[in-house]
């Protein structure tokens, strides 16, 4: 059974379905993104003050990844625009470019996260909080792994800026992580611990909302990673059968991968900047 | 095909249009970064400037790259009604803040400098 209108265009839309299908489901995910978003300025503008942690995520990193982003955004209208042109071979190069892309951004999303499961607060009884690292950077604990792992006392290295503390003037190096490195280790009595826990969406409001919304972004990623690097390699037979037909497959791969970035230029700036 | 975007010739002049836009966006990715360590004494000032750079790289791509400067009307449609359902989303968000009366009370309290301050032990 023939497909129709996978290249001619539809008399009602003057467009091939593919490109109106592509468009009601961006619809979609602007409409499950916003509620995303919706929720984060009620949970934001609701946060007691001095809750809502503020430079706990690596700025450079993040300007990077979106620098990588941006970069495989051109690279995928490029790659349509050559096919266009009749240039396979351009096509191949400039989609080789975008998953090169799509890798980075996965891989240093994945260092981002390990360092966060390695990053810890200690709430101690006397009121007293800290951020820091747990000697041997282990990964998940939480109040009940000290008792299950029977430790009298934790070997801690406190970073030199809490985040509900007034910042210091940005740039100077004391603004978390990114900033200023760790102080002495210190040694924490577990009987002093009331609670302790990594920088997992269990932590905070902040963190929940943070691996919600980057997690489900890196979904999007990988799919449109999985669906570029089929049409790139066994699903580019199309283009000598049916070229009209595989450039077509590149716009609708493309238009949604310029949704993720489009989604990328607002995460950065809220989660990392505001 | 009866398609804006088919002759090769237009698609050609559009690729320098497409690496302007790739400037562009990479200009504004600097300029929100450069505004973050620019200190502004309001934070709704710093929120709207972010959130204005934003804007303009998302209308960029959505324009240029996702072709929306010359789409067909179908397209315009769909995006009519999720543009009205993302602002009255995003309405009705804005509006219960100021209706929920605990939330508004923190609105009202000072910020940071009056917070329950976290004591930071060395």
């Amino acid at each position: 059974m023939d497909i129709p209108y996978t290249t001619r265009l539809r008399e009602d839309t003057n467009l091939y379905n593919a490109k109106v299908g592509i468009w009601l489901f961006l619809a979609s995910e602007v409409m499950l993104f916003g509620a995303l978003f919706s929720s984060y300025i009620l949970l934001r503008v609701g946060a007691p003050p001095g809750t809502w942690p503020h430079g706990l995520l690596n700025i450079p990193i993040g300007t990077f990844n979106t620098a990588v982003l941006i970069t495989s955004s051109i690279t995928v209208v490029m790659s349509w625009a050559s096919l266009k042109m009749g240039n396979f071979g351009k096509f191949r190069l400039f989609q080789a470019i975008t998953l090169l892309c799509a890798l980075s951004f996965l891989t240093i999303k994945t260092f981002e996260y390990r360092d966060k499961f390695t990053h810890y607060e200690v709430w101690k009884t006397d009121g007293a909080r800290m951020t820091g690292h747990i000697e041997g950077t282990p990964w998940f604990w939480k109040t009940q792994t000290l008792k299950q792992k029977n430790l009298d006392q934790i070997s801690f290295h406190p970073d030199p800026h809490h985040y509900a503390e007034p910042r210091a003037p940005r740039g100077t190096g004391a603004g978390g992580e990114h900033g200023g490195g760790h102080l002495e280790a210190i040694t924490i009595p577990t009987a002093e611990i009331s609670r302790l826990s990594a920088f997992v969406p269990a932590h905070s409001t902040y963190f929940a909302v943070y691996f919600t919304m980057t997690a489900l972004h890196a979904l999007h990623v990988l799919g449109g990673a999985i669906v570029i690097g089929y049409l790139w390699g066994p699903g580019a037979k199309l283009w000598r059968t049916d070229p009209e037909r595989f450039t077509n497959r590149i716009e609708v791969s493309g238009l949604f991968w310029h949704f993720v970035d489009l989604v990328w230029i607002f995460l950065f700036p809220v989660l990392y900047l505001l | 095909m009866d398609d804006p975007h088919d002759d090769s010739q237009h698609i050609a002049r559009h690729v320098k249009v497409y690496l302007t836009v790739f400037i562009a966006l990479l200009i504004g990715t600097v300029l929100t970064v450069a505004m973050y360590y620019q200190h502004f004494e309001s934070v709704a000032v710093t929120v709207a400037i972010a959130v204005f750079i934003a804007t303009v790289k998302a209308s960029l791509v959505a324009g240029f790259f996702m072709h929306l400067v010359s789409e067909r009307k179908a397209i315009y449609a769909i995006l009519v009604f999720t543009v009205f359902f993302f602002t009255g989303l995003m309405a009705l968000t804005i509006w219960s803040m100021h209706d929920n009366p605990d939330m508004t009370e923190s609105l009202q309290r000072a910020p940071r400098a009056a917070a329950p301050a976290a004591q930071h032990v060395p």
